[in-house]
């Protein structure tokens, strides 16, 4: 497949601008200016990045609790976000969200939820609405390893493939549940296996590779589109970080060896990324640097505007809980 | 006025809905044959495309419903109380928290449709009336008609919300007659029921017995066997629980001195519970009698008909309680 330039590009600053925003975030919550978890993405920004980049803005994702990669990979705004860590009135959310709940429905972030498995159903609505009013944007969805278990995927990948709608569903196959890997949990080899239960198509992808995502997806998206229905995608990742912050009884080394650990950091998506880039010649070296640089200040700017954000007002613990607003009991 | 059933009065409201906006689309198991009945018709005249038969797949359609409506749908999804369990996630953890939690982005205008079947030997699978649970959860607007032409009008409104509703429709109320005007009688041309908007089924003095759902018309029955002895019974159908119009409520025990509370939910945490509390918080000093609250005994429902009639208020457990507040 022939990809632009531009594409790749932007594949590689929103890969930067997630480890960059990710770094920051383990740096702020280390020295204590939040509280709460928040699940890193290093190591997986290929997965989000390379789907994304098959998507329109008219088109629709939900996520997860691993949630700060999505949005940054549909175009998100690392300031909204990062003010939303910081539970401050700029957030997305008006800090009423945090980590595990940026959204912006603007550029059809349909929200990331905490509760596993429980926005693949939500996805599926959307692609349905795009079957009922017979309009072109498609709905795809994250879910880990662990959630691919959930009962909300199957019966979700049941009525996406009866009524063939727009949907497309992404596993992001980190290889643990926390610390329960999936190689013990799931009942067949991959993931992916699971899409013919459902009479899809189930690929599965080498997610270290942003490009593999991307091609990928690009053709979920277009039998989507054209009606021929949904599609999984296993993206075969590796999570460099503990589950989350703020959860230090974890010790990584007693459910995943460090060799494992080395092995899979070795094969870090940015860099395989970069590479490909200077060896074709579409950017060198220096270009690539500059992304890095530029996306640690656009960061370190969004560190800035949270810090500067005020926090809500009493009065607002009672704003945004209806849209035909009723009296409080 | 036309004389309208019960079940008849649900249709209507969701064929008016379905014609007058697009968005609106409906779906649930069986509902293309109307194993049920409330959705008869609506196939042959909406299509396959707005009127779905699902798979038994709850918490997926369930928040397909949820993910429809966040993209500009209006859906109304019909279910059974008692399979209410397997959805709850997207119940609960998407359609009531969603917009509170994305800081105002989402809008989800769904409608859940939660019909209570009990009182006819259908045993404790299938005889929920889980409505306080619901209404103890932030963000969902709890809808619950005693008769069709609240029915109709009600649904209605929560079709046209713009928030998640559950409309609770009590199963034994199904075959109920009742006058439903026909749009050319009314000032606006259509019945629409607003939310928050006590009924003062009939006004009285001596008590006031607030009902709930199919309790509201044991409550007129026991009013019109205690207006045999002198007593004046005021019956109040709040129509919806969240909202709940208080104010009705209070200024009719501001008169009577007087309250119970009528509810076919398990006493614990019931309907009736909130109810008692708002009053005994509000109008404390009106009361002339302690609070009695007649809704189910706290067990599952029985499938014999011997034990399962005991469960449930009715009109005697009604003018009894009526008689322990005036203690006669």
């Amino acid at each position: 497949m022939d990809i632009d330039r531009d594409t790749l590009m932007q594949m590689l600053r929103r890969m930067w601008m997630i480890r960059n925003f990710e770094l920051k975030v383990i740096e702020v919550h280390s020295a204590g200016e939040f509280t709460g978890a928040a699940h890193p993405y290093i190591g997986e920004e290929a997965v989000a990045v390379g789907a994304c980049a098959a998507l329109n803005d008219t088109d629709y994702i939900a996520g997860n609790h691993r949630s700060h990669g999505h949005p940054i990979a549909k175009g998100g705004r690392v300031d909204k976000a990062m003010a939303e860590l910081y539970g401050r009135v700029d957030g997305y959310c008006k800090g009423k969200g945090g980590s595990m709940h940026l959204a912006d429905f603007s550029i059809g972030i349909l929200g990331e939820s905490g509760i596993l498995g429980s926005s693949v159903p939500v996805a599926v609505g959307a692609a349905l609405a795009a079957k009922i009013r017979e309009e072109n944007f498609v709905s795809l969805v994250f879910f880990g390893d662990g959630a691919s278990n959930q009962g909300a995927l199957h019966e979700s990948m049941n009525l996406a493939s009866i009524w063939s709608l727009p949907v497309i569903f992404v596993c992001e196959n980190n290889q643990y549940a926390v610390t329960t890997s999936y190689a013990t949990t799931v009942s067949v080899e991959h993931v992916s296996d699971r899409a013919s239960a459902y009479n899809m198509p189930g690929l599965l992808i080498d997610g270290q590779d942003a490009i593999a995502m991307y091609e990928a997806t690009v053709e979920a998206v277009r039998r989507a589109r054209a009606g021929e229905g949904p599609t999984l995608i296993e993206g075969l990742t590796y999570r460099f970080e503990e589950h989350s912050l703020g959860l230090g009884r974890v010790r990584r080394g007693e459910y995943r060896t460090e060799e494992e650990i080395d092995s899979w950091r070795q094969r870090d998506p940015i860099v395989i990324h970069e590479d490909r880039l200077i060896s074709q010649g579409i950017a060198s070296r220096e270009e690539c640097d500059a992304v890095n640089a530029e996306t640690q200040q656009e960061v370190d700017r969004a560190v800035d505007f949270a810090r500067n954000s005020p926090f809500p007002e009493e009065a607002d613990l009672y704003e945004d809980m209806w849209a035909n607003p009723i009296p409080q009991p | 006025m036309a004389q309208t059933v019960f079940i008849e009065a649900i249709n209507q409201a969701i064929a008016e809905e379905m014609r007058r906006d697009e968005s609106v689309f409906i779906m649930g198991e069986d509902i293309r044959l109307a194993v049920y009945g409330a959705t008869a018709n609506l196939l042959g005249e909406f299509g396959e495309k707005r009127v779905l038969d699902t798979p038994l797949s709850e918490n997926g359609f369930f928040g397909a419903a949820v993910g429809a409506s966040l993209v500009g749908m209006r859906p109304v999804v019909e279910t059974l109380t008692s399979f209410m369990w397997v959805g709850m996630d997207q119940l609960i953890s998407q359609a009531a928290k969603m917009r509170y939690m994305f800081g105002g982005q989402a809008t989800l205008p769904v409608v859940y449709r939660a019909t209570m079947f009990y009182g006819g030997g259908s045993a404790a699978h299938h005889s929920d009336r889980s409505y306080p649970m619901f209404m103890n959860m932030p963000g969902l607007k709890i809808i619950i008609p005693s008769n069709p032409a609240d029915m109709k009008g009600l649904l209605k409104s929560a079709i046209r919300d713009d928030d998640p509703c559950i409309v609770f429709e009590d199963g034994t109320l199904f075959g109920m007659r009742g006058e439903v005007p026909d749009d050319s009688e009314l000032p606006l041309g259509e019945l629409i029921v607003p939310f928050g908007e006590a009924r003062v089924v009939q006004e009285g003095t001596d008590c006031t017995v607030v009902g709930i759902a199919a309790s509201v018309n044991h409550a007129v029955a026991a009013a019109d066997q205690l207006a045999q002895e002198g007593i004046s019974i005021e019956v109040i159908d709040p129509r919806t629980l969240v909202p709940f119009d208080k104010a009705t409520v209070l200024k009719s025990v501001e008169k009577t001195g007087r309250l119970v509370i009528a509810d076919p939910a398990p006493k614990v945490c019931s309907a009736a519970s909130e109810i008692a509390s708002i009053v005994a918080e509000e109008g404390f000093w009106d009361l002339q009698a302690p609070i009695q609250k007649v809704a189910s005994e706290q067990v599952h429902i029985p499938y014999t008909p011997a034990l399962e009639k005991l469960v449930y208020p009715n009109t005697e457990k009604i003018v009894a309680a009526v008689k322990r507040t005036l203690d006669v």
